[in-house]
């Protein structure tokens, strides 16, 4: 025991104290900082005040364009376009908004000028102006009462509740956490597992292996390095954990209160009504609290470290297969990463339809139950994923990693002491059904 | 008194059979030459020795006590043929790191990993990485970290290769050295002239099977063919030469090598010249190499009909 716990140490602290770990320790919470502050610097700095100049040679607009947070409008009807576009900027005009004698029913030859672009969204609100101010004159031509018309419209949203309690749902927060944290344990199998089999390479290739055995274990040395990448990947977790939740109780003290009140306000005018936005946002926050947040928290840790040790002995299996030729571990990866590629598609799927029997097998079978489970939990349990489902998943990963455990020893402890001989997978194979 | 008695070992694989009921005993503070050629089941035997492969049957007693590879791993230090160190660790570390997985306690290691350093006059290296040190180098931190734990049994598997003259020749000091003061070497290695050299002992395997074993000087004594060398102050004509006692083997210039007769003696051959009137100048007896030993021994084993031919990395 004191001896695994030496090689846990050590597999441990090399990983650890390499520079690249601090650097993608650190980088991924900077990028999802960035993520949060960058749509917030930029809804804050579109907030420049710009004043345009509106030449209305067809009197329709005067004083109809509604000024808005940033966005002013100043009417001159009499200005000459020609004159005005050589002096409009010493005049602090922004741009010019140009609208000839039109006709209502035919409108055309409105212009903008500016020196630079205008942008997206100047431009999408003045044609949305524009646009309201001949719809508006063109039902007044027609007898229409807009405000008539206004109060026929339809806009409900239906409320999707599930299980006995009738919790409020919303499919979008579950799709989103489901497949995020799926994903996740997608990336963490491949990338923690090729790190595991690297290590086992590196041993073998440098041939530290024999010297190891003659002191250890063949299994002592393989699980020593599966704990010890196991918990360089919980450290990192944690770290980005930890790090995450300061930068989010820290961005807000950095970012001015008015700076933050702008940027959802202009959020909220985007969807061009209050009291939707709200609506929408008090939903979301219903269905962010329906989520069992504890339950999926610990499901995602059993099923990253199921997952982690189901897959990483087979990672080492083959790395013990690894000669001096790395082209020849590819080809005998493939078996491997197979069915963490079909488990990823399986859950592709299964957040779509987390009830589909193809969502519920692959959420089962351990080969892909890590990453389908995760998709399908966040739409509730026992909703959609029934105890006995999750109980079943539960028991095969722990079986599961048993015997691929057991089976990747036997040939781990084979094929790390075979040198100069290219092994196929047969043979590996066999040694896991042959006596001893 | 034995420090390790094998009998009867037998490893066999699917396709051959790597060690095939061998048996030795090996003295305490000896230094025991384990020969053969490639594919013999020299690496095997030495896994077996080493805890690293159980064998099929037969037994294994070290130091009086049944062998018990979790418990008697500090007793040993391995240095196989196929080794090498972690390229990325500070060599420190790494010995450190070695020492402890034999046993030692952290204190007790870095007392013994600095007194090695000293000796080997390479303290210097401690933070330096494995792969910024010479080939030669990475050698001596090797051999130091096989031995540092104070094995009673040291086995080392071609211990030579890769290293230049100068290097080679401090381990093989340290070799005697250890011998000296009671640790007990098994030598495994197919360079002949380093087991005359090194070896009071040795043993040779052959696909499987033990050919033969014994000290090194009876082995010679026990291969030898009676022939000698004779210096001699003439260069005699052929009438001067026959004799019942001896036949000619080779006779270049004033030097004769001959092949006595089984019932003479070397007297009768040095009455004869002194008959003769012809001044031997020096007589000496010719020993077989161990080499010689060898490949006459392993052809004529392979000669004997064996069905599969070896696997097995040697």
């Amino acid at each position: 025991m004191n001896k695994i716990w030496l090689i846990i140490k050590r597999e441990f602290l090399t990983r650890v104290r390499k520079r690249s770990f601090l650097v993608v320790t650190l980088l991924v919470p900077i990028a999802f900082a960035a993520m949060i502050i960058i749509p917030i610097l930029m809804a804050v700095s579109g907030n420049e005040s710009k004043r345009i100049a509106v030449i209305d040679k067809s009197g329709i607009f005067n004083n109809n364009l509604p000024d808005k947070k940033g966005v002013y409008f100043k009417y001159l009807p009499d200005a000459n376009l020609d004159s005005l576009k050589r002096h409009y900027e010493a005049a602090d005009y922004s741009g010019i908004l140009y609208i000839p004698d039109i006709d209502i029913n035919r409108p055309a030859g409105l212009e903008y000028y500016s020196k630079g672009q205008a942008g997206i969204s100047l431009e999408s609100a003045i044609n949305n102006d524009i646009n309201n101010v001949i719809e508006k004159k063109r039902m007044e031509q027609e007898g229409i009462d807009k405000s008539r018309l206004d109060a026929l419209r339809s806009n409900i949203t239906v409320e999707f509740k599930s299980g006995d309690d009738e919790k409020k749902g919303n499919s979008w927060v579950a799709y989103g956490v489901g497949y995020a944290s799926g994903f996740t344990i997608y990336i963490v199998l491949l990338l923690f597992g090729t790190s595991v089999m690297r290590g086992v390479m590196e041993e073998k290739v440098n041939r530290i292996a024999e010297v190891m055995i003659s002191s250890v274990k063949p299994f002592q040395l393989m699980m020593g390095k599966i704990v010890g990448i196991a918990a360089v990947g919980l450290l990192q977790f944690l770290i980005w954990g930890v790090l995450i939740s300061v930068i989010y109780t820290v961005i807000p003290l950095f970012l001015s209160p008015e700076s933050i009140q702008a940027a959802s306000q202009s959020n909220m005018m985007a969807q061009n009504n209050n009291a939707e936005a709200a609506e929408a946002f008090r939903r979301v926050s219903d269905v962010v609290g329906s989520i069992n947040w504890s339950l999926l928290l610990s499901c995602f840790v059993f099923y990253f470290l199921g997952g982690y040790l189901f897959y990483s002995s087979l990672f080492a299996a083959i790395g013990s297969l690894a000669n001096e030729d790395a082209t020849d571990v590819q080809q005998l990866t493939f078996p491997i990463t197979v069915p963490i590629i079909i488990g990823i598609m399986i859950m592709m799927k299964a957040v779509h339809d987390p009830g589909s029997p193809l969502a519920v097998w692959g959420s089962i079978i351990p080969f892909t139950s890590p990453m389908v489970m995760m998709a399908r939990l966040p739409y509730g349990v026992p909703g959609t994923v029934p105890y006995w489902q999750l109980g079943l998943s539960f028991t095969l990963l722990i079986g599961g990693f048993i015997v691929t455990t057991w089976a990747a020893g036997k040939i781990y402890r084979t094929g790390i002491l075979l040198y100069g001989k290219k092994v196929t997978l047969k043979e590996a194979l066999k040694w896991v059904v042959k006596k001893g | 008194m034995n420090l390790l008695e094998v009998k009867h070992l037998k490893k066999y694989y699917a396709t051959h059979k790597a060690v095939d009921d061998i048996s030795f005993d090996i003295r305490q503070g000896s230094i025991f030459g384990l020969l053969g050629p490639n594919g013999a089941g020299k690496t095997t035997l030495l896994r077996m020795i080493t805890g690293i492969f159980y064998p099929d049957e037969g037994s294994i007693r070290l130091n009086g006590h049944p062998f018990d590879p979790q418990r008697d791993t500090p007793l040993i230090g391995y240095m196989p043929e196929e080794r090498g160190l972690y390229k990325k660790m500070k060599v420190g570390e790494q010995t450190l790191y070695l020492a402890r997985l034999k046993g030692l306690s952290e204190k007790e290691a870095t007392a013994k990993i600095k007194k090695w350093f000293d000796k080997f006059d390479i303290n210097s290296w401690w933070n330096k990485r494995v792969d910024e040190l010479s080939k030669g180098m990475q050698q001596k931190v090797q051999f130091i970290s096989t031995i540092m734990h104070d094995p009673k049994l040291l086995i080392l598997d071609e211990p030579f290769s890769g290293l230049d003259p100068i290097n080679s020749n401090l381990i093989k000091q340290e070799i005697f050295n250890l011998a000296r003061q009671g640790t007990t070497i098994i030598f495994s290695t197919h360079r002949m002239e380093q087991v005359e050299e090194i070896c009071d002992h040795i043993m040779l395997v052959n696909k499987g099977h033990k050919i033969l074993d014994g000290s090194v000087k009876q082995i010679k004594q026990d291969f030898k063919q009676g022939l000698f060398r004779i210096g001699l102050g003439v260069t005699p004509n052929a009438a001067q030469m026959a004799t019942y006692h001896f036949t000619i083997v080779s006779m270049h210039e004033n030097t004769v090598t001959v092949k006595m007769n089984e019932d003479s003696t070397t007297n009768d051959i040095l009455l004869h010249f002194i008959h003769q009137r012809i001044p031997v100048t020096y007589f000496e007896e010719i020993l077989p190499s161990i080499n010689e030993v060898f490949i006459t021994q392993v052809q004529q084993t392979e000669q004997a009909p064996v069905a599969t031919a070896a696997q097995q990395p040697a």
